[in-house]
């Protein structure tokens, strides 16, 4: 009994630490997340002089006026929309049929299969034969450089695989063949209707990868009307920022002061672009979280 | 632990059971396992047609850019295209080790990858054994969402991010650490800084993200073996330190031969964003070199070549350190 109260001791004191640093790893995380959104709507000179540091200061929608009157981030914007629900469709469309029929056991083969895309996650032939290649196809300055690339991710393949292993019991299959069900009826009337949680996974983490992914847009296009939202942003965020922080006042002349005026303008405006393009993810994680968690933890029972 | 091995074996007894009560005799069955492929194969042809957009993908994305990796070996001529251009042997790759900027992308990369494991690597572990500690309820729940949540932010607002906190002007850093009473830190035209902003940033985004992992081997670990250690007067400290931190050794082994074998490829997506010429001396990776040597400079075979030492390395650091993980500790990718 005595021992035991002094267990209670200790571990009181462990409790308090833990909850302590809990509580800390939450702050650090959250307070540059509420910085951005306080900054959107404050008042620039009240963030830039450093008066802003919580609560917005001297509210103003300004920033969010330039946003909505800006063309090029419309554009990017609906480009983003249309590459990420075209390259989504398109990676359902591959992964699942193909997750499926590696699930199967009766599939002969599998193994060789799996090895060839499981590969290509160790090994593969670096950005410039690819470049090389997308560019031989064709496919340089077109949307379909903006999907195809990316149609299977390999890691996914094996989640949904895995999923389709765990959750469809054998006797499905063997009673469909009894009955004399094809393969692609099965999956169609039986298989899919069963796996709606591994379809939101896989559309959630191929959905995101879109929404987010600005690099194949930066080597592959060159047209601004393709530009999707984050090359939008990487010249109002990065390059704008860049040549602020480091021309500073001191070069004059016009080409100065045009990049000047664009500086201050994403001044104005930048905290308020990472709110509008981060905003469809800050809508539906709340709800999909527990989506986007089954999915690392699938991965993980192979992985 | 012991428990899932020998259910694992009963299921195995099973299966070998069932497999000969299918076949009448072993030999008849070799006979026909020929015959029998054939019909399987046939008669699942639709599965074949599953796998074809899937396979056709990787034979033209991934296969055939490894084909093309040859042009490191010849002067790559995009007019002549890969086959009319002329070999060259090493000539590139020599090229590359006798660079001035040879050492010095070296040095980065892996001052920035070595870097990046030392922190990142630890922290989602503590993160998760702290959570797992906590009692269930909002507060968790709380915990979780939260730190999850900059794992959905695009690598471009990460950056963008960077760069607007840590202005010496303007930044909220900067803003903080002249308030007590130092000078500005120019931490984006400072090389010294460089690697630290780079780590640092992706643990605040990525840590969160990374406990899940973890989170799902600890919900696995045996109660019982809690509520002994319990009865036998273990504190909560002890629980931790001989019960669940050796529930992750797997886990953390598998995570530590990936993060090894992508050693040199540091994720240099993010970098390029971050990269300007005041900090050059410390941003420049092998990664970000091919991406300027190549598509900006248009020396495309001189930068294949750089691209094809930097994926020999890592699949070769690979196999070493999981073949190492195998022999000391049964846990390995393959």
């Amino acid at each position: 009994m005595n021992s035991a109260i002094i267990e209670t001791k200790t571990d009181k004191i462990f409790k308090a630490i833990n909850y302590t640093f809990l509580l800390l790893a939450m702050v650090i995380v959250l307070y540059p997340l509420i910085y951005i959104i306080s900054a959107s709507v404050s008042d620039p000179s009240a963030v830039n002089s450093g008066e802003m540091w919580l609560l917005p200061k001297g509210f103003t929608l300004a920033g969010y006026e330039l946003i909505f009157q800006n063309d090029l981030i419309w554009k990017g914007y609906l480009n983003t929309i249309f590459y990420t629900v075209l390259g989504t469709s398109i990676n359902l469309l591959f992964t699942l049929p193909a997750a499926y029929a590696l699930s199967r056991k009766d599939l002969v083969g599998r193994n060789i299969f799996m090895g060839i895309f499981v590969f290509t996650m160790f090994f593969g032939g670096g950005l410039i034969p690819s470049y090389l290649l997308i560019k031989s196809l064709g496919l340089i300055d077109t949307i379909w450089a903006m999907v195809l690339p990316n149609a299977v991710a390999v890691w996914n393949l094996i989640v949904a695989r895995v999923f389709f292993q765990v959750t469809i019991p054998k006797e499905l299959e063997e009673a469909a063949e009894i009955d004399g069900c094809t393969n692609m009826k099965l999956f169609i009337k039986v298989i899919l209707p069963l796996s709606t949680p591994i379809i939101a996974v896989m559309a959630l983490f191929y959905g995101v990868g879109h929404w987010n992914g600005y690099f194949n847009a930066l080597i592959y296009l060159s047209d601004k009307e393709l530009y999707p939202l984050q090359l939008v942003l990487r010249e109002i965020l990065v390059l704008q920022s860049m040549t602020a922080d480091m021309a500073g006042g001191a070069i004059s002349g016009s080409v100065a002061e045009a990049q000047n005026s664009k500086a201050e303008l994403a001044q104005i405006i930048k905290y308020g672009v990472m709110i509008v393009s981060t905003l469809p993810i800050i809508i539906v994680y709340p709800f999909l979280q527990r989506y986007f968690v089954k999915g690392v933890m699938i991965g993980s029972v192979k992985g | 632990m012991h428990d899932s091995k020998v259910t694992a074996n009963r299921n195995q007894g099973l299966l070998d059971v069932e497999i000969c009560s299918n076949s009448t005799s072993q030999l008849e069955a070799k006979k026909n396992a020929g015959k029998k492929k054939v019909k399987k194969i046939l008669r699942n042809w639709e599965l074949y047609l599953f796998l074809l957009p899937t396979l056709t993908y990787f034979i033209i994305f991934h296969y055939i850019p490894m084909y093309g990796v040859q042009i490191a070996f010849k002067d790559f001529i995009p007019s002549t295209g890969i086959w009319g251009s002329e070999w060259v042997g090493f000539k590139h790759f020599v090229q590359f080790f006798e660079s001035y900027y040879f050492w010095d992308l070296i040095k980065n990369t892996l001052g920035i990858s070595i870097y990046e494991l030392l922190v990142g690597f630890p922290l989602p572990i503590i993160l998760a054994l702290a959570i797992n500690e906590a009692k269930d309820g909002l507060f968790k729940r709380s915990v979780q969402t939260i730190t999850y949540a900059p794992h959905f932010i695009s690598v471009v607002v990460m950056a963008g991010m960077i760069i607007a906190f840590l202005s010496p002007a303007t930044g909220v850093i900067n803003h903080l650490i002249v308030a007590l009473g130092f000078e500005p830190i120019p931490f984006m035209s400072d090389p010294a800084w460089f690697k630290s902003v780079y780590v640092l940033s992706g643990v605040w985004q990525g840590t969160g993200w990374g406990t899940i992992i973890y989170l799902a081997a600890l919900a696995g670990v045996d109660q019982q073996q809690h509520e002994a250690a319990i009865v036998d007067g273990a504190s909560r400290l002890q629980r931790i330190w001989h019960i669940n931190i050796p529930s992750l050794v797997p886990t953390m082994i598998i995570l530590l031969i990936l993060n090894v074998g992508s050693i040199l490829s540091v994720s240099f997506e993010k970098i390029l964003l971050l990269q300007n010429p005041l900090n050059m001396d410390s941003s420049n990776v092998i990664a970000t070199f091919v991406y300027k040597a190549g598509l900006l400079d248009a020396q495309y075979s001189f930068a294949a070549a750089v691209g094809l030492f930097n994926s020999v390395i890592s699949a070769i650091l690979l196999v070493l350190v999981n073949q190492i993980a195998k022999k000391k500790s049964e846990t390995s990718l393959w």
